[in-house]
Formats: structure tokens, sequence, C-alpha cells
């Protein structure tokens, strides 16, 4: 497969994206997480059109790894603003100041502080960006009239289809025990 | 997982019969009569040494107090609803405010032995120019006045919070929304010129406008770290089940990590400017904490009160757990301590580091004093606000 595009989303191969089933409200679907997730799919998501508190845990999704490559970019951010400066007054451009020595580092801090922040930021608002495989301009699930209601009144489930549980048959006869209201199969087009 | 209503036990809302924490008067009292008696009888060695141990002490205990205060205060110019829970708890803390006057009296019975500007017969021209802020009088009549304040407004913020748990008027909270943003101005004000009289001025040439939010932003690392052990030995003793979880520990940890990156962020600011202009009258300050005797204190200060902090509070799971969020608050009181012994004792010890046993002695009596006064307060009335509005909200919520 080799290095994701940008803007070319990675989603399932094949004719059929997955299915989609509509639930009632906030508590119905909340409960049908708990139950696709205690049956183990790992390739699903959850539309509802405002945030459902705990729906994450009830999803079981994993804490995210954004952390961790913000601490990074905000550490090296720190890092390198201070190396720069130091590179530039006492190798580059070497000039005294105010009678200081040429490294004077806490003339430094303030820069380092605010590349820390700025690479900390950064990767946080881009980092989510990719991790969320976005700017993703077409979606499988747009193709679904029903799906409009997502942004309205609608609380929707997607499982996809190359999740390794996937049968067309069996996740829809789950979902409607789950209590859905409609479920119907999203292609790929 | 909370969703919805969820059931609370309201005996949670009171100290188990039986619990240590009932007996937190005694213990206070016993180590304010022994910490202070010690404290006397070493007196005769170093008389000098005694006032200002026993300023260190009294500055620290002040900043727990003030800054609970200002916690209390902040919730209602807020309209906080996660921390209603520990709420009260933080009024117990600022009600120990009261009972610092008494601390205070014996420093100004010390004046002479402490600051030099008492010396009125060696002024020089700038400090002639200061004498209608400092001098012996001047001391005492502000000091009066901030208590009385700050005494007030403990009084007043508490007293209405515990009618509260009668009565469930919520008048009571709108009166106190409404007036908690102008205490809070006078709350800054009163801080900063108290921190002006009692400990800027232990140097009394040198000056520092950012001095008051220096000592502002310790005092909130002190209370944070002081309400987290708080609130998890009060579980520990079976109280507050289902109230404080760990939820507002959660909250409680990010605010302490907030206010260790604010204090950095000021300490640093402080130190930043005097450094760049290089000025006689403002580095003799700097020149005396960064001689070869407090040096590595100034080192340890930076990185035991910011560097270490702020790496180790930074993950959400140290700060919702228990034994994590222990220490790191554990260890945030002691350095705390540091800080406020850095920012005192060159002024005696000039550049030789110095700690001695009257340090601690007075440490455990006014302390002593503060945690008695906090007990006291804490066994007089349910552990939370037990009929405030937003109540509920605060016990249901979560953090993402």
């Amino acid at each position: 497969m080799g290095l994701p595009l940008p803007m070319v989303p990675r989603l399932p191969a094949g004719k059929s994206y997955g299915l989609l089933a509509r639930f009632e409200d906030a508590a119905s679907i909340y409960r049908a997480c708990e139950k696709v997730r205690d049956a183990g799919y790992t390739k699903w998501d959850s539309h509802t059109p405002f945030a459902v508190h705990g729906l994450d845990r009830a999803m079981g999704l994993q804490a995210s790894r954004l952390p961790w490559v913000v601490l990074l970019a905000g550490l090296s951010g720190a890092t390198g603003g201070m190396l720069l400066q130091y590179w530039v007054a006492v190798h580059a451009y070497p000039l005294v100041i105010s009678g200081k020595p040429l490294f004077s580092w806490p003339a430094f801090v303030p820069v380092t502080f605010e590349l820390g922040v700025l690479f900390a930021a950064a990767a946080a608002v881009f980092g989510m960006f990719a991790f969320n495989q976005l700017p993703m301009l077409f979606h499988p699930l747009f193709s679904s009239r029903n799906f409009e209601a997502a942004t309205d009144d609608g609380f929707f489930i997607s499982i996809e289809s190359w999740d390794p549980k996937y049968d067309e048959a069996e996740t829809s006869t789950l979902l409607r025990e789950a209590g859905a209201l409609e479920v119907e199969v999203v292609d790929n087009e | 997982m909370s969703h919805g209503p969820r059931i609370v036990d309201a005996a949670q809302m009171n100290l188990p019969a039986g619990s240590l924490w009932r007996r937190l008067p005694l213990f206070g009292a016993v180590a304010a009569v022994l910490g202070i008696g010690v404290s006397y009888a070493l007196r005769g060695g170093d008389e000098k040494q005694f006032y200002y141990s026993w300023l260190v002490a009294f500055l620290y205990f002040m900043s727990l107090g003030l800054g609970a205060l200002f916690f209390v205060l902040l919730q209602y110019a807020t309209k906080t609803g996660w921390g209603i829970v520990v709420r009260r708890l933080a009024e117990n803390t600022a009600a120990g405010l009261m009972v610092m006057f008494l601390a205070f009296l014996p420093l100004y019975s010390g004046l002479n032995k402490i600051y030099s500007w008492t010396d009125e017969a060696h002024l020089d021209e700038i400090l002639r120019g200061k004498m209608w802020f400092l001098g012996s009088d001047k001391y005492l009549v502000f000091g009066v006045v901030y208590f009385a304040i700050w005494t007030f407004l403990v009084w007043w913020f508490r007293s209405g919070s515990v009618k509260q748990d009668q009565s469930g008027d919520e008048a009571l909270t709108r009166r106190r929304i409404f007036w908690a943003g102008p205490a809070i101005i006078l709350f800054a004000l009163t801080t900063t010129f108290a921190s002006f009289h009692w400990a800027m001025s232990l140097a009394p040439h040198w000056y520092s406008t950012i001095f008051g939010v220096y000592y502002f932003a310790g005092a909130l690392v002190c209370v944070f770290a002081f309400l987290s052990l708080v609130v998890i030995g009060l579980r520990r003793a079976g109280a507050l089940e289902g109230f404080v979880t760990v939820e507002h520990r959660h909250d409680l940890g990010k605010l302490l990590f907030a206010f260790v990156v604010f204090w950095a962020y000021i300490g640093f600011s402080q130190f930043f400017l005097i450094w760049y202009a290089n000025i006689p009258e403002e580095t003799e300050w700097y020149l005396e904490r960064l001689g070869h005797g407090w040096q590595p204190v100034t080192v340890f200060l930076a990185i035991g009160h910011f560097g270490l902090p702020f790496f180790f509070l930074m993950s959400r799971h140290i700060k919702r757990r228990n034994l994590t969020l222990g220490l790191g608050s554990a260890w945030m009181l002691f350095m705390h301590f540091v800080d406020i012994h850095w920012l005192v004792m060159p002024a005696y010890h000039g550049k030789e580091f110095g700690l001695t046993l009257m340090d601690f002695t007075t440490m455990l009596g006014i302390g002593g004093l503060f945690l008695a006064t906090f007990g006291f307060f804490l066994t007089r009335a349910k552990l939370v606000p037990a009929r405030d509005p937003r109540l509920i909200e605060s016990i249901s919520f979560e953090n993402f």
C-alpha cells in the first residue's frame, strides 16, 4: 500500500463499503455501540448530530496517540529553538550585547518557549488531521440519503466491510437486534 | 460509567464516626503546642533566627489559606460546575486564615529583628521615601486591615455556603456570584501589598512589581497540592464516595500542573527582566541567591518546582491515579517550603545557605495551628455544599 496519499482516504476495497444503521436517539445508540464493541468489531464508527458523553468508552476506543506526537513536536520545537539561537549567537554572527556572554541562555528562553508551544499546537492540529485522514473530500457514506440526517436528528453506526468479523447478513442482524430502525448496505461508488 | 442520575449516599457527606480526621483539631493543637513550645525554647540560642523561621512558616501557611480563599472566590466568579464537591474543603482551608492573625502578632513583636527598615535612625534617602508604606506602626495597621478583609471574606463566603446546606436558598449563591468579582479585586490588592510588606521589604531597597503575583502563584500550587491530598485522604477514610470521583481529582491535578507552569512563568519573568537590565539596585536580590551558598537552592528550585513536576504531572494517567497524584502533591508542598525559604532566608543568612531546626519546629507549630483550625471547620459542617444548585452537575461531571 505504501504511504497514504493526502486526500485519498484509505477505505475498504471492493463493491460494498459496509453497513449503515440508523438509531432512534442518544441512549439507543449508546447501548448499540456497547453491543457492537462486545461483538468484537474493530473497523466501525458512530455518527451523531452532537457529542454523546461517554460514547468513546461505549465504543471501546483506545486512547489517542496524538498526545505523544504533540509531546515530541513540542520538545523538538523547544530544542530546535534553543539550538538555533545558540548557533546564531555563538557561531554564525557573534555579537557582544550589553557585555553579556555570547551564549546568554536566559535571553533565549522566550523564543524557546514560544517555538515549543508553536510546534506542539501545530502538531496537535495537523496530527489530528492526519489521524482522521483529513481533508477528505468524499466519503462513501455520503451516497446514502439517510445519512444526511447525521447532522440533524439521526444517530448512525457504520460498520466497514473490511472488518474481519464483517458478514453482510450476520452484521445486519446484529445491528437490528441492537435496536436499529433501519439498516442499509452502502456501496463504494 | 456514569450516565443519567447516579445514586449517591448522603451519609458520605459527613466524616465517618471514629475517623482520624475528626481528631485533626486535637492533633493540630498538639503539634501547635509542641512546635511553638520547642521553637520558643530554642529561641534563646538565636533570637533573629527564631523570627526569620517564624516568618517562613507564617508565609507558608498564609499562602495555603490565601490560595484556598482565591479558589473559593474563583468558583463563584466563574460559576464553576465541576468544583462544587471540593469547594467546602477549600472554604475550610481558607478558614485557617482566621487564626493566622495569632501567628502575625509574634511577628510584629519581633519586627526589629527581621526588617532593617525598622531602624529609622539609619535610613537613607531612598528608604525615607518609602516610609509612607513601611514602618512599624504601618506594618501593624496594614496587617490588621489585611486580616480584617480576609477574615470577613472567608466568613461571608463560608457561612452563606453552610447556611445553604439547611435552606437550599439559591439567592445565597447568586449574591456570592455577584460579589465574587469585587472580592477578587480586593483579594488581589491585599495579597500583593501583604507580600510587599512581609516578604519583599526584607530587602527594602529592592523592588519587583511582579512579586505579589509570584507569591500568589506559589500559593495556588500549595492549595491544589493540599486539596488533592485531603481529597485522597478523605476517600481513604470512607467519606465522599460517589461525590469526589477520579474526575475531580484529575481536575485538581490539572490545576496543580497549570499553576506549576504559571509559577515558573512568573518566576522566570521576574528574573529575566532584572537580568537583562542589569541595574545594581535590582540585581542585588538575585546576586544573593546566585552566590555560592544559595545557587544550588536556586537550581534545585528551578528543577524541583518546575522541571520535574512539569513532566511528571503532564500525563492524565498520573493525575488520575491516587498514588501518583498524591506523590506529586506531597512533593509540591515540600518544594513550596523550599520556595518560601529561598525567598526569605538570604535576608538573614546572606550569601551562605542556612537551614536550622527552628525552620522545622516553626513549620510544625504554625502548621499545627492552621490544620487544627481547618480540622475544626471540617467537623463543623458537611464535607460538600449539600444543597448547592450545581451539586448534581458537579457530581456527574466527567472529563473527556
